[in-house]
């Protein structure tokens, strides 16, 4: 590194800078440069959900590094460890820089007409044999908005398939779903400045200090402040964020539901409801309160483990505090109940009325920084402009703006699933099944069973991404794409903000972008609209944004007072933007008047238990017609739970200096010496009871599968082991490391979105031979084959003489 | 007074519905939404039944042959493929209707008597019932083009 302003690594936050009331956010401009930069190319960090502006520096073609934009709304010159060290990966010397096909079993490479035509060929064979329900689509958190709109048309206008989902559906579908369920809309009511003025913030299941790192500095700050705000944490494990919690609430993996219910229940004792709001503004108060009322702080001990006493602190802070920010994260979303636990942080702001005001907003926070994107599009199962698959009105409203017959659009019933999709393609009726920019053998549950999916000999796989990846192994054509930095478009963060993040570079050899890729494919596929004109009218990203702009206009997400021009002359803008708000809106629902009418509404709502749908007919029955919908929810205990034979709980999360599967951060020398390797964190108590020690390796098993870890002990409670999940096979393919080795194969009702935050398992100590349980070797020896077994074998697999050998000690278990 | 051959085939009914989820949860374990909320419906079902106890007590119970015959006529699962499951979500939602059906029925008959108890038991039960229902028709649905479509 020639110059970093700062050591972000060892000081993963930076300085503090402290400002009084009514103060703006101070500026500090962080940076990171291996070299002078020639020129400076406008960016956006794409490397978590935050999405802070920034500036790419490029010197003779290459990337020398970041510098954060100091005007920016949403990091005010700050970068986080990731994004100040993540672009290294771009010019790493294994890109992929040549389309690859499948021939005689190996991977060889081809030239883009060849592959091109090859998946051309293949969808129409399948179109003819068995209709576009023979195709899937499982695409990235990490396009920008102007690809994720062509494949939303390319495959509802084109082809007319209802598969497509993303890596969103794993991350931030529950974000989604409810915030459908209480508005009546997916948009996140709050924004990032709300943090800058409340009195109290509360992150459920969400370890922000590690996972938006620029974020939590901003709370840091106002921590440092003459006006601090109390924080509740409610988290299992004792992370970064917790360490500065007023209030920590320790809950057992799947009870999110009953400390909430609880909190609400001291809330309603304390009488400080906001009647008024709820009368004007709300319906269906009556249930939640009878709903609550056996969710006695002794009741919820009894339920999640949190102390009575714990518990009546934090329902005192949040039954008197004059305003609330709540971030929700993946511990709730990727729980038990996900989105009727996500829902009932709704409905806490709610029965106080702290909503849509300055400093009381709620962020139902994404995992990935363009998950906003699939959702507002259709990429992932979900319509463009949010809109409603139940509603036929809206669905001609994209006919129309299509220029397609209404039925060519998928709309019999919810886009199917990720889940779903893969479980198409394991029984066979999917037969082509097109990944892009993600990594379903490390990131999705179960990895053995998706392994055995992608190496089915009927089904025909093709995966877009710059790197030979877990899954690219097991394609049958490869297509090199261009990321981040080789690319222009735009993205949206959870402040609902939209940023531009230009192109920098070329992408090295013959790698594309991904819209170029879609474009091409719709060409050669000749989609057309009904008057016999190309479907695909537009050619590059910015013609991309034009087009979509028209399909958000009149809907919640309104674009259409955007341009590239706009966004390039000063810092993001949140949407809508439109005639009646030209520079953006900070804060939905100001009014109180929520998406919710039936003939706006995104959703008609499901069964938090079985996900049935509400019909059209009830809901407009029921029509709350611009009133937020309070819809509560009883504890149900998780589906896997610890037994004799599998006594632990297990469950999963990021680490700090980590992103997605480490595609990109594992090939940032900085970002992997400070984590390169993955660990089983567990508690003293358990480490005592199985004789084990800091860095031993650890045996961990599961009904699906084992992984071999070394134990990190400290900081999370008895019964519970964390593994981090960033760690698949392609930089040490000597043992099963990857923690979805061991997670089930469920997903919330809602929201779809699979269960990794618990499953059983048993641990033992790796190299006590003499324990070994039988066929244990066999299992391991097998575990390992299944990591190799795809395209490249890697030219060492280690050895159950020798065993894996520890690398260095990971910095930090945040 | 009939009410007890309604009590009899409510309880039947519930039973034979009860015997269904338990088999398809069993059956088709790798659909594991299925799996997972045909046992939680069992559990409502099971309930319901405890539910009818001291209403059987007060009026009594015609034993009835008919559910039995109902689940030969309607229930010929479970089966496997992605048709067949298609086929036993269509049994399954239509012994959901013969419940309810019965709820209704005694719900009627529960305003007739001025019976409180025996209402709000028809009301609760056939709630969740309605609710069984509509996770039966969404995931049917759903599951139709493919298995209609594109599954061989």
């Amino acid at each position: 590194m020639k110059r970093q302003s700062r050591d972000s690594i060892n000081d993963i936050w930076g300085e503090r800078s402290p400002h009084g009331p009514e103060q703006p956010w101070p500026v500090r401009v962080d940076e990171a440069l291996s070299d002078d930069p020639e020129r400076w190319v406008r960016g956006t960090c794409v490397l978590c959900s935050n999405g802070c502006g920034l500036d790419i520096g490029v010197k003779a073609g290459k990337i020398v590094g970041v510098r954060g934009l100091a005007t920016d709304v949403t990091n005010r010159g700050r970068l986080g460890p990731k994004g100040l060290h993540g672009w290294v990966a771009n010019d790493s010397p294994d890109r992929l820089t040549k389309p690859l096909i499948r021939r005689d079993g190996q991977l060889q490479e081809a030239s883009w007409d060849e592959a091109m035509d090859l998946i051309v060929q293949k969808s129409k064979q399948i179109i003819e044999q068995h209709t576009s329900l023979g195709l899937g689509f499982y695409t990235s958190g990490q396009l920008f908005l102007e690809e994720y709109y062509t494949l939303g048309v390319l495959g509802k206008a084109g082809l007319g398939t209802p598969h497509m989902d993303g890596n969103t559906r794993l991350c931030t579908a529950t974000a989604a779903a409810a915030l459908k369920e209480t508005f009546g809309s997916d948009g996140q009511p709050g924004s990032y400045e709300d943090l800058d003025v409340t009195d109290c913030v509360m992150h459920v299941g969400h370890n922000i200090a590690s996972q938006q790192t620029v974020l939590w500095s901003r709370i840091l700050d106002r921590l440092a402040s003459p006006n601090p705000p109390k924080v509740i944490v409610i988290d299992p494990r004792r992370t970064f964020t917790a360490e500065h919690a007023t209030v920590h609430l320790v809950p057992r993996v799947g009870t999110n539901v009953a400390v909430l219910n609880g909190l609400m229940h001291l809330i309603i004792q304390a009488g400080t409801v906001d009647k008024g709001f709820l009368d004007a503004h709300t319906v269906g108060y009556e249930t939640l309160k009878q709903t609550v009322e056996k969710y006695t702080p002794e009741y919820v001990e009894q339920l999640s483990g949190v102390p009575a006493a714990e518990l009546r602190r934090a329902g005192e802070i949040l039954a008197h505090t004059r305003t609330l920010v709540s971030t929700v994260l993946q511990g709730v979303y990727q729980s038990m109940q996900a989105t009727a636990a996500a829902v009932q942080v709704n409905n806490l702001h709610l029965i106080r009325g702290l909503i849509g005001k300055p400093g009381s907003g709620i962020l139902q926070m994404n995992g990935q920084p363009t998950a906003q994107n699939t959702r507002e599009t259709g990429a992932d199962g979900d319509l463009p402009g949010f809109r409603n698959w139940g509603n036929p009105e809206h669905i001609q409203q994209l006919a129309k703006l299509w220029n397609v017959p209404v039925n060519k659009i998928p709309h019999w019933s919810p886009p199917t699933h990720a889940m779903q999709i893969w479980r198409y393609a394991e029984q066979g009726s999917i037969k082509l099944l097109w990944i892009q920019a993600t990594n379903p053998a490390v990131s999705m549950p179960d990895l053995g069973r998706i392994r055995r999916i992608l190496q089915q000999e009927d089904l025909f796989v093709v995966v877009q991404d710059a790197f030979m990846t877990e899954t690219a192994r097991y394609a049958d054509v490869v297509l090199p794409a261009a990321i981040w930095g080789e690319k222009t478009g735009t993205f949206t963060n959870v402040s609902r903000t939209v940023h531009i993040s230009c192109k920098a570079i070329e992408p090295p050899g013959e790698a594309r972008s991904d819209l170029d890729i879609f474009l091409d494919y719709a060409r050669r596929m000749d989609f057309r609209d009904q008057d016999g004109q190309p479907l695909i009218k537009w050619h590059d990203s910015e013609s991309a944004f034009e087009a979509w702009k028209e399909c958000t206009r009149g809907r919640p997400c309104d674009y259409t007072g955007l341009t590239y021009e706009k966004l390039l002359a000063g810092s993001g803008i949140p949407w809508p933007v439109n005639e009646q708000h030209p520079d953006g809106t900070v804060r939905l629902y100001t009014d109180f008047v929520f998406p919710t009418s039936a003939d706006y509404a995104e959703t008609y709502g499901q069964d938090f238990d079985t996900g049935a749908a509400v019909t059209a007919e009830e809901y407009k029955a029921n029509d709350p017609k611009g009133k937020a919908m309070i819809k509560a929810a009883d504890h149900r205990e998780p589906h896997e739970v610890p037994d004799d034979e599998y006594p632990l709980w297990l469950t999963t999360g990021r680490q700090v200096y980590h992103f997605h599967t480490r595609t990109k951060t594992g090939r940032s020398k900085e970002l992997q010496d400070a984590a390169p390797d993955a660990f089983v964190q567990l508690s003293p108590e358990d480490a005592e009871r199985y004789g084990i020690e800091n860095d031993d390796w650890i045996l961990v098993e599961s009904r699906r599968g084992l992984v071999i870890e070394r134990a990190l002990i400290g900081n999370i409670e008895p019964g519970l082991v964390f593994i981090p999940w960033h760690y698949g096979s392609w930089d040490d393919p000597s043992r099963p490391r990857a923690a979805n080795e061991l997670t089930i194969t469920e997903w919330d009702p809602v929201s779809k979105q699979p269960h990794f935050k618990y499953a059983a398992v048993r641990i033992s100590k790796y190299d006590a031979k003499a324990a070994m349980p039988q066929g244990l070797l066999g299992r391991a020896v097998e575990a390992v084959q299944g990591l190799v077994s795809g395209e490249a074998a890697p030219a060492t697999v280690g050895s159950k003489a020798q065993g894996p050998q520890p690398k260095t000690t990971q910095r930090v278990d945040g | 007074m009939h009410v007890g051959n309604y009590l009899g085939l409510a309880r039947g009914s519930e039973q034979r519905l009860v015997d269904a989820l338990t088999k398809v949860a069993e059956h088709h374990g790798d659909e594991p939404d299925i799996s997972e909320t045909c046992q939680l419906l069992a559990s409502w079902s099971r309930k319901h039944i405890e539910h009818l106890k001291p209403l059987v007590e007060k009026y009594g119970e015609d034993k009835s042959p008919e559910p039995a015959n109902l689940e030969t006529a309607l229930f010929h699962g479970p089966r496997t493929g992605s048709l067949a499951l298609m086929r036993d979500l269509h049994d399954v939602w239509l012994l959901t209707q013969q419940v309810q059906l019965c709820w209704t029925v005694l719900e009627q008959a529960a305003q007739g008597l001025r019976d409180d108890e025996l209402e709000r038991v028809c009301q609760e039960c056939g709630k969740e019932t309605k609710r069984q229902t509509a996770f039966f028709l969404t995931r049917i649905k759903q599951a139709a083009p493919q298995a209609l479509i594109a599954a061989s």
